[in-house]
């Protein structure tokens, strides 16, 4: 099978390292700290006390409106603290935490199963809300709301993403040779909620094992299909997938649903089977944890650990270690502080080994090769962006359709002169943001400032033709009060005009009209923006520090 | 570094890509070495050195270190291809002035690499052409052919002191292209019993070719812009042999003759000169073709290649700006201009 969408590249997958053993259990863990924003969306609002006592699967945190997510305990305890800890985000940020001391028991509390045949949707959502499902392939999208085609009706097609297109990660693919069932039950699920007609389910070619067990899994089902797709970064992108598998392509700034696709990921389908058929909310997923460790493997679980006693349970970091990402190594980043929890997002644990991740060269001048435009599976051309973004003409690189730049790191990864092209564009991007919400901030002072104009010119005008009018009224004796009425209207009138002149003058924005999880990245962006503006700075004036070096041994 | 990606491709580097496109030019080179005698080793070995001092030199004045930029190896390429495209056996300051337009006027002047509307080596050459055109004609000729062919120390000679016991004429030839042009002029036409011949330089163009073939077997280069270009050249060569046979060499001999080959596949390629999107990069080659064919057939100067290079490294902005491709999810193109 050809590749369906244009560029991508082929990467070393080391899947070797962890894929080869079961699936393990961890130990139970004196302490768990759960984060209550591990999704997109608002965060969870606390419904324990510091001391309360809960039981394994106790709902902790409520969802705060419909794009929330609920959380829950991992394990039996008391409730120590409520409070900011380091969280497993690039930006590095403490958040706010529920801290449990595990009690020893792993108390669970009484869940029942969803009967999912007979309820109506609303009412199968609304439970697996209540279980804090979300997507388990990064993006932690709340399912409840992915499972509500609302005005659309349907979806025609649910696509499972089984493709697990990083490196090093191999959680999805132990999942699908060991628990193909799971999966494909909580696919059907999904399938009757959104009303697919069929079911595909995408898979790397590089896992034959787990497409074999999901083929044999799926043979009761004629209407589930799966696909072994070519082994070409980045297919488990979500749009790329749903093009690969149906041939749709979504629409710029749009979602697969509007093309009548929904993807899920496959952890996603069996998690959703757990709340389903054994009642159980969302407290486990399955982690690799992999690099630079002395037993790589793959593990379930419990939200809430902390990632150091993740790494220690696998016997720790070898001597050539060199740092730990979270996620795979095109789209995952540097772990702070190993402080932080396993969180609803964390698919891997990634501890860089010395030989595997050498220093990224240094940045040479683009010599326009235009191998990065070749490799994007969004047909972008990343040379141009990169040259606008670095000379900061926004504009220009935003011409360049820069939002549509999916931050795969294709063209970061094959640039011969080893330029940090998604860096800069993560720069623009926030910078272009950044000023919209500058322009409305100013926009709003001149809008107020020209109404104050306005009212003081309106009373100063009131006043004197009241004077006149007194003035007359002593005069004549007659009553000019439908006159003053009119007058007022006219005035209020050319007001209302100025106003909606402005409104229509006013240009659209990026920041205008947003969904919530976009406002959502706007905010985490906009933290790490302060950052990233060091950091390409840096890049821009590293040519220039090496002028002044040489500039300063000369002279 | 803060933000993903972690990885980077291994094989991705620019003095990779520099060091392909050298040994790509080996094979022309030993054929040039068999058919010329030694004198082209003191053309690249002569340029190499001017081109190391200068951009040292250059980087030195802009307060850039000689490290790394040194080392991306792409003055070197420059170089070289001035050697192979310039006549050997000249003085040694034709090939000093060459690489000074190169470097100094064709890249550093426009902020170093990958700054430069124009390619530096292509630059460099035309700027001589244009200077000294009497001298730029005046080819060896292949060593079977010409009465005498200089040694190394003869050719040394001819290069640093710019005489020798052996006249000119003894080793040098007209250049196919200069054949035609002249006798042409003379008023001879094609019927009358004198044709174009292919000539020992044209041997060596076969060398390019097979370097050109290996650069994009290596993916170095797309195939795009050395087929638009060698299209371009065929289709505009038939017609006008078509229209005028008397007058007319027709497209074998233009595709062979001259700097058709390494044009094609060493300059017309460079990619920081020019057209970057799949379609441009096709309509950069093939116009780059058919202006070359029309100064050959038309100008003052026996070749064109150089001239329609130039031209079109002028265009390629543009080119690119009307050739965006379609970004995936989008119904249209970007508009060029479009600044939002």
């Amino acid at each position: 099978m050809k590749t369906a969408f244009p560029g991508g590249i082929h990467l070393p997958d080391h899947k070797a390292e962890s894929c080869t053993t079961p699936i393990a259990a961890m130990p139970l863990l004196p302490r768990y700290v759960v984060p209550l924003s591990q999704h997109i969306g608002a965060a969870a609002v606390p419904v324990v006390k510091v001391g309360d006592a809960v039981l394994r699967g106790q709902m902790i945190a409520r969802r705060d409106g419909a794009l929330s997510c609920a959380a829950h305990a991992p394990t039996s305890g008391v409730v120590s603290a409520i409070e900011v800890r380091p969280m497993p985000h690039p930006s590095g940020l403490w958040d706010l935490c529920i801290v449990i001391e595990s009690d020893g028991a792993d108390a669970p509390v009484a869940w029942q199963p969803i009967d999912w045949e007979n309820l109506p949707p609303e009412a199968v959502r609304e439970q697996l809300a209540d279980r804090g499902l979300a997507g388990l392939g990064g993006a932690v999208f709340p399912s409840h709301i992915k499972l509500d085609p609302a005005n659309d009706g349907h979806w025609p097609v649910l696509v499972l993403n089984g493709a697990e297109c990083e490196p090093w990660i191999t959680c999805d693919d132990r999942l699908m040779r060991e628990r193909a069932t799971d999966v494909l039950q909580g696919a059907r699920v999904m399938q009757r909620l959104i009303g697919a007609a069929e079911i595909l389910v995408g898979i790397e070619d590089n896992k034959p094992e787990a497409i074999a067990a999901m083929q044999s899994a799926a043979s009761p089902w004629d209407d589930i299909h799966i696909i072994a797709v070519p082994a070409v970064y980045p297919m488990g992108g979500g749009k790329q997938l749903a093009q690969q598998l149906t041939g749709r392509v979504t629409p710029s700034g749009g979602r697969t649903t509007d093309v009548g696709v929904q993807v899920f990921n496959v952890g996603t389908a069996a998690a959703l089977w757990q709340a389903v058929s054994q009642g159980e909310p969302l407290i486990c997923r399955i982690v690799s944890v992999t690099g630079a460790v002395e037993r790589p493997g793959n593990f379930d679980v419990r939200i809430g650990t902390p990632i150091n006693d993740l790494i220690t349970a696998v016997g720790g970091v070898r001597e050539d270690a060199a740092g730990t990402l979270v996620g795979g190594p095109m789209m995952g980043f540097l772990l702070h502080d190993e402080a932080a929890t396993v969180s609803k997002a964390v698919n891997c644990v990634l501890v860089r080994p010395q030989a595997d991740f050498p220093p990224r060269p240094r940045a040479l001048p683009c010599i326009r090769c235009s191998r990065c435009a070749a490799a994007c599976p969004v047909s972008l051309q990343p040379f141009e962006m990169y040259w606008y973004a670095r000379a900061k003409d926004f504009g220009k690189a935003q011409s360049y359709s820069l939002f549509d730049c999916i931050e795969c790191g294709c063209c970061s990864f094959v640039c011969p002169s080893a330029i940090p092209l998604v860096e800069f564009f993560r720069y623009a991007k926030g910078e272009i943001w950044a000023r919209e919400q500058e322009k409305g901030a100013a926009d709003q002072a001149r809008e107020r400032h020209e109404f104050r104009e306005f009212r003081l010119e309106r009373e100063k005008q009131e006043k004197a033709e009241k004077h006149a009018k007194a003035a007359a009224a002593a005069k004549q004796g007659a009553s000019p009060e439908d006159a003053d009425a009119a007058r007022k209207k006219a005035i209020l009138d050319a007001a209302m005009a100025r106003a909606s002149k402005a409104r229509e003058t006013a240009s659209p924005k990026n920041t205008t009209d947003l969904p919530t999880d976009k406002q959502q990245e706007i905010l985490e962006i906009e933290m790490r923006r302060a950052q990233l503006k060091q950091a390409v700075d840096h890049q821009i004036s590293d040519i220039d520090a090496d002028a002044r070096e040489a500039e300063e041994n000369n002279g | 570094m803060i933000g993903s990606p972690f990885s980077h491709s291994p094989d991705a580097s620019v003095s990779r890509i520099m060091l392909t496109l050298l040994a790509a030019l080996l094979p022309a080179v030993a054929l040039h070495a068999v058919l010329f005698g030694p004198g082209i080793f003191i053309s690249l070995i002569l340029c190499s050195v001017f081109g190391l001092a200068l951009e040292v030199l250059m980087l030195n004045l802009r307060g850039f270190p000689a490290q790394p930029f040194l080392r991306d190896g792409s003055v070197l390429v420059t170089a070289w291809l001035i050697a192979m495209a310039l006549p050997t056996l000249l003085p040694w300051w034709v090939y000093l002035v060459g690489m000074g337009v190169a470097v100094i006027a064709g890249k550093h002047l426009y902020g170093g690499l990958g700054q430069n509307l124009f390619n530096p080596a292509m630059l460099g050459f035309t700027v001589l052409l244009v200077s000294f055109p009497t001298l730029l004609s005046t080819w060896p000729a292949a060593s079977l052919l010409a009465a005498h062919t200089p040694s190394l120390t003869e050719s040394l000679q001819l290069v640093f002191q710019g005489a020798s016991s052996i006249s000119l004429d003894a080793y040098t030839m007209a250049t196919p292209l200069d054949n035609l042009k002249v006798n042409l002029r003379a008023g001879l036409t094609i019927q009358q019993g004198w044709w174009p011949t292919i000539g020992a330089r044209e041997w060596v163009a076969l060398g390019y070719l097979a370097g050109g073939l290996m650069l994009i077997a290596l993916r170095i280069i797309t195939w795009h812009i050395p087929v638009a270009f060698l299209a371009g050249i065929t289709l505009t060569a038939l017609i006008l042999k078509l229209i005028d046979p008397a007058h007319q060499a027709g497209p074998f001999f233009h595709l062979i003759a001259g700097g058709s080959m390494l044009g094609a596949f060493f300059f017309a390629t460079d990619p920081v000169t020019a057209a970057t999107t799949p379609i441009g990069k096709l309509i950069f080659g093939a116009l780059a073709g058919v202006i070359a064919v029309f100064i050959r057939a038309f100008g003052s100067y026996p070749d064109g290649i150089g001239f329609a290079i130039l031209l079109m490294n002028a265009a390629a902005p543009l080119i690119d700006a009307y050739t965006q491709p379609k970004v995936l999810g989008h119904t249209r193109r970007r508009r060029p201009g479009a600044s939002e």
